[in-house]
């Protein structure tokens, strides 16, 4: 799990130890097979017993680990996600987090720098004044939840590949690791970092993306599910270690491509 | 698998050698039901789990009766019995095609047998003196479930791969369209399921040829 051991300048320090506390798995949530008569059922029908649930979770992460083979096998660099017109934008898009919208990290724009760092050539911060100096796009596409729920929104930023290229990143390497605010972290795949939509985005609609949405930053991309779209951005790496992610780290798949 | 043991397993189904009695069932219909039927209590209950985390209708599946714990515990058990029933699966239904089983045992279909078997079974005056041959309800349901385990599979890769595989998807209507296929396609399986297990239970000779082949 990763964890913030310095200030970073623009974040409130007693929101963020709130926050860490909240990084503990939550022991119910950690059982994995605890399900009750459900498992029962199955126990009974099958006649074998799998109540063994540490060895269960194992074999299962293993699979998962093979699906994250075949789902970066099945990714196509050059499949576009399907765009919309804004008049399918969804009205009331959806806050979602581990915590409640008012415990969202506030990130104070002045004093606000990115952090960038591993394999790249320029390890200078990125103040949003020169982040919003790049070049732009916009997208209105589908976050797709890992529960089942979707909605359409417009994001505007730059293309992740353009601000990789602008560090003078390896983009050899594996993987692009992502810090947010609230201790929050996600690591994603190099082609999918290399994808056209893959956004580092700015504006929400058509205003800077506001509390709710991520401000300062969000890396949007529609070729994955909505938790493996960072918000509250503060820092990113690109790595050949997979440094793993906050729900990842719980069991959730790792790669969770659409 | 060996071929030749494969070839020796699906020959044993067009076997025209007399038998000390009669196979039912050859052993590669055994072997994908039963690794079919633990597939999919597995996809079913941890299906529930997935469905309670966003339900598309106005109710939840009760703890008890689903797997996985919590979202990501049935998200690994979903996505990893997906591979045991869509391989079986695959076997199965090329098998079914290629032995002629499925040309046997399931067709024809005609409404006015169908009607005329429903009405019989109702009434439990149905015959089941030889196993090997389906009444026209049987081979309506055992068709639709096989029709069912293919869309439930196909609008499943939607949901899963809705941009890698989205021609697939606009075939559902989209993402979320393919939500509401793959949970009716549920629905009626776990329906066929229900009837399927009574029967079963009601005449145990049939029990008995899936399990032994006689």
């Amino acid at each position: 799990m990763a964890r913030i051991r310095r200030p970073i300048p623009g974040v409130d320090k007693s929101l963020l130890i709130k926050d860490a506390a909240k990084l503990l798995p939550d022991p119910a949530r950690r059982a994995f097979l605890r399900g009750g008569a459900g498992l029962g059922a199955l126990t009974f029908l099958t006649g074998c017993d799998i109540v063994d649930g540490v060895s269960a979770e194992k074999v299962l992460r293993k699979i998962s680990h093979f699906n994250d083979g075949a789902q970066a096998w099945l990714f196509n660099p050059n499949k576009l996600a399907q765009t919309y017109p804004e008049s399918a934008i969804t009205r009331q898009f959806p806050f979602n987090a581990y915590y409640p919208e008012s415990d969202a990290p506030e990130v104070d724009a002045a004093t606000f720098q990115l952090e960038v760092g591993g394999l790249i050539g320029n390890k200078e911060p990125w103040t949003l004044e020169r982040l919003y100096a790049l070049p732009q796009e916009t997208q209105v596409t589908k976050l797709i939840c890992v529960e089942g729920w979707s909605a359409i929104g417009k994001w505007t930023g730059v293309r992740l590949s353009e601000f990789l290229r602008r560090l003078g990143a390896d983009t050899t390497a594996k993987y692009v690791w992502f810090q947010c605010a609230e201790g929050y972290s996600v690591t994603i795949d190099m082609p999918t970092a290399l994808h056209p939509q893959t956004q580092l985005s700015f504006k929400f609609g058509d205003e800077i993306l506001p509390r709710k949405y991520g401000f300062p930053i969000k890396c949007r991309m529609p070729t994955k599910l909505g938790f493996k779209n960072p918000k509250y951005v503060i820092g990113m790496h690109v790595t050949n270690k997979d440094l793993g992610g906050y729900w990842e780290d719980q069991g959730y798949n790792w790669f969770s491509g659409l | 698998m060996h071929f030749g043991k494969l070839a020796r397993m699906v020959s044993s189904d067009t076997a025209t050698a007399p038998a000390p009695a009669a196979i039912v069932h050859p052993r590669w219909v055994r072997i994908t039901h039963w690794i079919n039927a633990a597939a999919t209590i597995v996809m079913i209950g941890s299906g529930w789990e997935i469905y309670n985390a966003s339900p598309l209708f106005g109710f939840t599946f009760p703890k008890s009766i689903t797997l996985g714990g919590w979202l990501a515990g049935a998200l690994l058990w979903h996505f990893a019995a997906m591979w045991v029933l869509a391989v079986n699966g695959l076997i199965y239904v090329v098998l079914g095609f290629v032995t002629g089983r499925f040309r046997r045992r399931l067709w024809p279909i005609r409404p006015s047998e169908v009607l005329a078997d429903t009405r019989a079974a109702l009434t439990f005056s149905l015959a089941h003196d030889n196993l090997s041959i389906y009444n026209s309800v049987q081979r309506l349901l055992y068709a639709a479930v096989i029709v069912a385990g293919v869309v439930i599979v196909l609008s499943g890769l939607a949901m899963w791969k809705p941009v890698q595989l989205q021609e697939l998807a606009a075939l559902f209507g989209g993402y979320d369209a393919a939500r509401y296929v793959h949970f009716f396609a549920m629905a009626a399986i776990v329906g066929f399921l229900a009837i399927h297990i009574v029967l079963a239970i009601a005449v145990p000779r049939s029990l008995r040829a899936i399990i032994t082949g006689r």
